[in-house]
C-alpha cells in the first residue's frame, strides 16, 4: 500500500511539485516544501535519528517541531528538525547520529 | 528595533482570538507562530465541533482555521510571522525571536502567551522505538499532508481525541487494530464511540499497553488487561502485529515562555500539568503577560477562543484603549460563556482544577 493520501473523504490535496533528493545518498522523492519528515515517511523511511548515548533508533513522535525526537542532518547541517524542515530539490539528508557532526567535521 | 503594542505567541485558536480582540481596539499586535500559517492545531482537524452552533460547532477545524486565517490577514492592525519562535521574554519588554531571518528583539508592551499543549508520553518498554506517535501527529501527517501513518494502528486511549483519530485513520483507508483504555469506562462522547464500533473495531477498557517491539521500527505491541490497582494481569498478553502506536493519552500545557518570563507556576493535575497563576484578567504574576488557551490548563477550542478573547481584552485595557464600563461588561460576558462552555462533565474537573488554581493565587496575593 502506498503511504500517499489520494483519495480522501473529506480533504483534497493540492497539485504539489515533485522534487528529488537524498536520503543517506540514495535518490528518494517528495513534493517541494513539505516536511522533510512527511516525505522520508511516504518512501518508507521511519528511523532518523540514533540516540546520543545508547544508540536507539529514533523517529518523529509530534511532527510539530516540540520535542526533537526527528534530529536529521541536512546538507552537513546537524539538529535539524525533520519535521519542521521544508523540503527542497536535491537536499542532502542523512541520519543523525549521537549529536551529529561537529562543525570541524564539515566541508 | 522592531516594535509593537502586543505580542501574541501562538496562533492557535486562543491567540488569534486575542489578537483580532485587542486589534479591535486599534492595538497594534504581532502575532507569532512556529508553523507558516495561522491556525494552530485546527488546521488538521477534520471533524465537526460540538456545542454551541453560534460559537463554530458544526463546523470542521480545517473550515475555522481558514476562517481565522483569513481575518489574521485581512487585519491591518495584526502582522502576522510565520515560522517564528519566541526564545524569551525579558524584564525590559524585549522578546526574542529566531525568524527565518535570524535572530531578532521585538519590543512589545504586552506579551500573551498562547503557545498550547504538548502530547504526553506514556512509559512502556519500546515506547521510543520510531512508529510510536503522538495522535497529533498522526493527524498532522495524515490530515495536513496526506500521510498515512502506516499500515495497521494500535491506539492508546479512549478520550475523544483517541476516539477521532481513529475515525480518521479508517478515513484514510489505515486500519485500526483496537482502541486501548486504562479505565473501566470509555474517555469520550459516545456518539464517537458508537462510530468506531459500527466499523467493528474494539474499544478495550481495563487495558493497556505492555510493551512494543520491532527490530528498529514498530512491528507489534504486546497487551494486557489491568487490576482495579492499574497493574498488568500476568497471561492476560495478547500480541497485534501493528506498525503503528498511536498515544491519544493527554496533552500538557507549553509553558516554557512562561517559566522563563517568571510567571510563577503551579502543577495542577486537572489542568494537565504545570499551568501560570493568573488573575480574572487572565494576566499571570509575570506584569503584563497574559495567557489562554491551552498554555493556561487543557481544554478545547471554544473555551480557548473565549480565553483568547478575554486576554486581548485585557490587554487592550491596560494599554488604555477600553473604556471602564465596558471593559467590565464584556468581561462578564465572556466569562458567562466560559462558564456556560464548561457546563458538561469535562468541564466539571475543568472547574476542580481552577477552584485549586484561584486558591493558590490567593494564597499569593495575601
Amino acid at each position: 500500500m502506498d503511504l500517499r493520501i489520494e483519495d480522501h473523504p473529506i480533504l483534497s490535496f493540492p497539485e504539489r511539485k515533485k522534487v528529488k533528493f537524498f536520503w543517506e545518498g540514495r535518490e528518494v522523492w517528495g513534493y517541494e516544501g513539505e516536511p522533510v519528515a512527511s516525505a522520508l515517511h511516504a518512501a518508507g523511511i521511519k528511523v532518523l535519528h540514533k540516540s546520543l548515548k545508547l544508540d536507539h533508533p529514533r523517529g518523529f513522535f509530534c511532527a510539530i517541531g516540540n520535542c526533537s525526537s526527528c534530529l536529521v542532518v541536512i546538507d552537513g547541517v546537524p539538529n535539524v528538525r525533520a519535521c519542521t524542515a521544508k523540503l527542497r530539490a536535491g537536499m542532502r539528508v542523512e541520519m543523525q547520529r549521537g549529536a551529529g557532526p561537529a562543525p570541524s567535521d564539515r566541508e | 528595533m522592531r516594535k509593537t503594542e502586543l505580542a501574541v505567541v501562538g496562533a492557535g485558536p486562543a491567540g488569534i482570538s486575542g489578537a483580532l480582540e485587542a486589534a479591535s481596539y486599534g492595538v497594534k499586535v504581532t502575532l507569532i507562530d512556529r508553523g507558516d500559517r495561522p491556525g494552530g492545531q485546527l488546521v488538521k482537524q477534520t471533524h465537526k465541533f460540538f456545542g454551541w452552533h453560534a460559537k463554530g460547532a458544526g463546523t470542521r477545524g480545517i473550515v475555522l482555521a481558514e476562517q481565522l486565517a483569513r481575518h489574521i490577514r485581512e487585519n491591518e492592525n495584526v502582522t502576522f510571522f510565520g515560522s517564528t519562535e519566541a526564545l524569551g521574554y525579558y524584564s525590559d519588554k524585549v522578546l526574542l525571536l529566531e525568524t527565518p531571518r535570524g535572530i531578532e528583539p521585538l519590543q512589545c508592551e504586552r506579551l500573551l502567551v498562547a503557545t498550547g499543549a504538548s502530547e504526553k508520553m506514556l512509559l512502556f518498554p519500546g515506547n521510543d522505538l520510531p512508529g510510536v506517535y503522538g495522535a497529533g501527529a498522526v493527524q498532522t501527517l495524515m490530515n495536513v499532508y496526506g500521510v498515512r501513518p502506516g499500515r495497521s494502528v494500535l491506539m492508546v486511549g479512549s478520550g475523544n481525541i483517541g476516539l477521532i483519530v481513529s475515525y480518521q485513520l479508517v478515513q484514510a483507508g489505515v486500519r485500526v487494530a483496537a482502541v486501548l483504555e486504562a479505565m473501566p469506562v470509555i474517555g469520550g462522547y459516545a456518539v464517537h464511540a458508537s462510530k468506531i464500533r459500527r466499523l467493528g473495531i474494539p474499544i478495550l477498557t481495563g487495558h493497556s499497553i505492555k510493551e512494543a517491539y520491532g527490530d528498529g521500527q514498530v512491528e507489534g505491541a504486546v497487551i494486557w488487561k489491568l487490576d482495579e490497582k492499574w497493574n498488568g494481569i500476568p497471561g492476560t498478553e495478547k500480541d497485534l502485529k501493528v506498525d503503528v502506536i498511536c498515544l491519544a493519552t493527554g496533552l500538557t500545557p507549553l509553558g516554557e515562555l512562561l517559566w522563563q518570563a517568571g510567571a510563577q507556576m503551579e502543577y495542577v493535575s486537572e489542568l494537565g500539568g504545570f499551568v501560570p497563576l493568573y488573575d480574572e484578567n487572565m494576566e499571570t504574576t509575570a506584569k503584563g503577560v497574559f495567557v489562554a488557551g491551552d498554555a493556561s490548563g487543557v481544554e478545547e477550542a471554544s473555551t480557548a477562543m473565549a480565553e483568547g478573547k478575554l486576554a486581548g481584552l485585557s490587554a487592550a485595557w491596560s494599554l488604555g484603549r477600553v473604556p471602564p464600563e465596558e471593559f467590565t461588561r464584556k468581561r462578564e460576558e465572556i466569562r458567562n460563556e466560559l462558564y456556560q462552555l464548561r457546563a458538561g462533565p469535562t468541564g466539571q474537573k475543568i472547574l476542580r482544577g481552577l477552584e485549586t488554581l484561584s486558591k493558590r493565587a490567593k494564597k499569593v496575593t495575601a
